[in-house]
């Protein structure tokens, strides 16, 4: 069987080794341990866990959480038991010999950024940082800082002096005027990878009742529905970028992982999809070799941003 | 953990509708019976049949009705668009189940008191043959049509059970004072309560159980997508007692740290 493994390239020349290009997405993962009984979450290309902020947060009213066609809404609000509980509870219990682990942070501040991004450096077990500064569902900072370049560029450098030896992957909003443009802004910044896409702010109401589904009334939308938008997001940022580009958007097979990559992505996130069945992320995973051999595609990094245009 | 959830294909091997056709629709769904070692009456499983493409995102959660020596017995109601497809099954059509999941029911050796509220009887059926001495077990099933609409008949006789079909607003206000005479009474004799219906039904109870000091434990249900404590959609608020200082007077996962609660450990007026 082909061998899948990547090298993510970081800015700051360290490279992210991954036997496969398949992570879980944060906040579809839970702390990793939510999965075990579903299939060894050592065979994944890398682990993003859930959202961590400096001190627990609670979260949005309920419903935060809707079904809608080829996907779902959801207003979760970042709620996690704060970097502390983390570092103590969750991660030593995870295989971070096998596979990489990556911390999704969000804070409300450039500083609270630098200050979380301070207390994981120090975290031997963590392959890397992911900075969410694209959540649509806080109301302080969240997309906000992800929709404004300077901004984004501040808490990128901020994160960066703190992080140490971390890689340090932002996550981008797709709801932006011109995500390339945000994309330039964050490597300029010192970003060592780029994930993307996000949810799409989205909302679902009842007519009977006349209320929105989401307490919160609006939400981020993620599943197969957004997958084309994240398709182009992803190549947009791709052209437009030298860092390594994550995609995320949809992706439910081997062969959406494989469309990802065709349009530059070299490595990609999978979301909703485990919702859906907690088996697909190792579905993915086991099927992907298979559909390469199937394809006459010998080696993944080849294979990236081969996309014929004309 | 005293079981370990797995995830597995299961092939449906009978759909029952229950009573005559009315805007609601009843159904015993009958799976083959998957490779668990074991499993407690008040957890429950996450359902998707094979043939949903990925038009319908999630799974959708129920309570464990029986487990027999050949088959996993599922109760569900129609409410909704996931449902009303699973309406549709047919034997020999593939599902996928994950489970069992979450808490379950106490069995303790005193009085019993199960208080089921519609589609709530689910559970129950579980509870009253894993339960070693039935005798001490009673039951008021309130419910807001015809009791043959409920596939509640093979369990029930093996019971004391106080049927309470819910009409009109004075039938409401009977059977709640019902419920709070049956609970005040079980208090009395140091028993326990357990009740698993809509949540009006079960605030009803959470406010007795406070009030009268008897353990209570309450199967509560919420919006959820994986049932495996990983989305954070299907939240609960824990109250003050709650027994993880960490999580006392917060929103905890229903799926993995529910679906059955001890009363005085939520905070349902949050």
């Amino acid at each position: 069987m082909m061998n899948t493994h990547v090298s993510l390239k970081a800015a700051d020349g360290s490279t992210l080794e991954l036997k496969n290009p398949v992570m879980s997405a944060s906040g579809t993962f839970g702390y990793g341990t939510e999965f075990m009984p579903y299939g060894d979450i050592g065979k994944l290309g890398a682990i993003i866990v859930k959202g961590l902020s400096l001190k627990p947060r609670p979260g949005n009213p309920l419903p935060r959480v809707a079904e809608t066609p080829c996907g779902m809404l959801n207003a979760v609000g970042l709620q996690n038991d704060g970097v502390e509980a983390f570092i103590t509870e969750k991660l030593p219990h995870l295989p971070t010999h096998d596979v990489p682990v990556i911390a999704n942070i969000y804070a409300a501040s450039a500083e609270e950024f630098g200050e979380l991004a301070n207390v994981l450096a120090h975290e031997e077990k963590l392959a890397a940082l992911e900075v969410n500064i694209s959540c649509p569902n806080v109301k302080a900072g969240g997309v906000l800082f992800g929709q404004d370049p300077l901004m984004a560029q501040s808490i990128v450098q901020t994160v960066k002096k703190n992080s140490g030896n971390k890689p340090v992957i932002v996550k981008l909003s797709p709801n932006v005027t011109n995500i390339a443009e945000m994309a330039k802004a964050i490597e300029a910044a010192g970003a060592d990878m780029i994930s993307c896409i996000n949810t799409i702010t989205g909302m679902a109401v009842d007519i009977r009742s006349r209320k929105p589904l989401l307490a919160n009334i609006v939400g981020g939308l993620s599943g197969p529905a957004i997958k084309p938008v994240a398709l182009r997001c992803v190549w947009q940022v791709a052209q437009a970028v030298q860092i390594p580009v994550i995609g995320i958007g949809g992706i439910r097979s081997a062969k959406d992982v494989l469309e990802f990559m065709l349009v530059g992505a070299s490595a990609v996130q999978v979301g909703t999809a485990s919702f859906t069945d907690p088996t697909t992320i190792f579905k993915i995973i086991g099927d992907l070799p298979v559909l390469c051999e199937e394809l006459g595609i010998k080696n993944l990094e080849q294979y990236r941003n081969t996309l014929i245009t004309g | 953990m005293e079981n370990h959830p797995m995830r597995m294909e299961l092939t449906v091997t009978d759909l029952v509708p229950f009573g005559s056709e009315g805007e609601r629709k009843f159904f015993a769904l009958t799976l083959t019976r998957p490779q668990w070692t074991s499993w407690r009456a008040g957890q429950f499983i996450m359902l998707r049949p094979a043939s949903w493409n990925s038009e319908i995102t999630w799974a959708r959660p129920f309570s464990i009705c029986r487990v027999t020596n050949q088959s996993l017995v599922l109760f569900f109601q129609v409410v909704g668009r996931g449902t009303e497809l699973m309406a549709g099954l047919k034997p020999k059509d593939k599902v996928i189940v994950w489970g069992p999941l979450g808490t379950h029911f106490a069995m303790e050796d005193k009085p019993t008191l199960i208080l089921a509220g519609g589609i709530g009887i689910a559970p129950f059926a579980g509870y009253v043959e894993q339960h070693s001495k039935p005798s001490n077990l009673s039951m008021i099933f309130s419910h807001r049509l015809p009791s043959q609409y409920y596939p509640a008949e093979s369990f029930i006789r093996h019971i004391d059970v106080e049927t309470h079909f819910e009409h009109t607003k004075e039938d409401l206000e009977k059977t709640l004072k019902a419920i709070r005479e049956k609970m005040e009474t079980t208090a009395k004799n140091n028993g326990l309560v357990l009740a698993c219906g809509p949540m009006p039904f079960l605030k009803t109870i959470w406010k007795n159980a406070l009030e009268l000091n008897v353990p209570t434990q309450l199967s509560l249900e919420q919006r959820m997508a994986c049932g495996i404590g990983a989305c954070l959609g299907c939240v609960s608020m824990t109250s003050d007692l709650y027994p993880d200082r960490q999580k006392a007077g917060l929103p905890v996962q229903t799926c993995t740290k529910g679906p059955v609660f001890w009363a005085h450990e939520l905070n349902l007026d949050a």
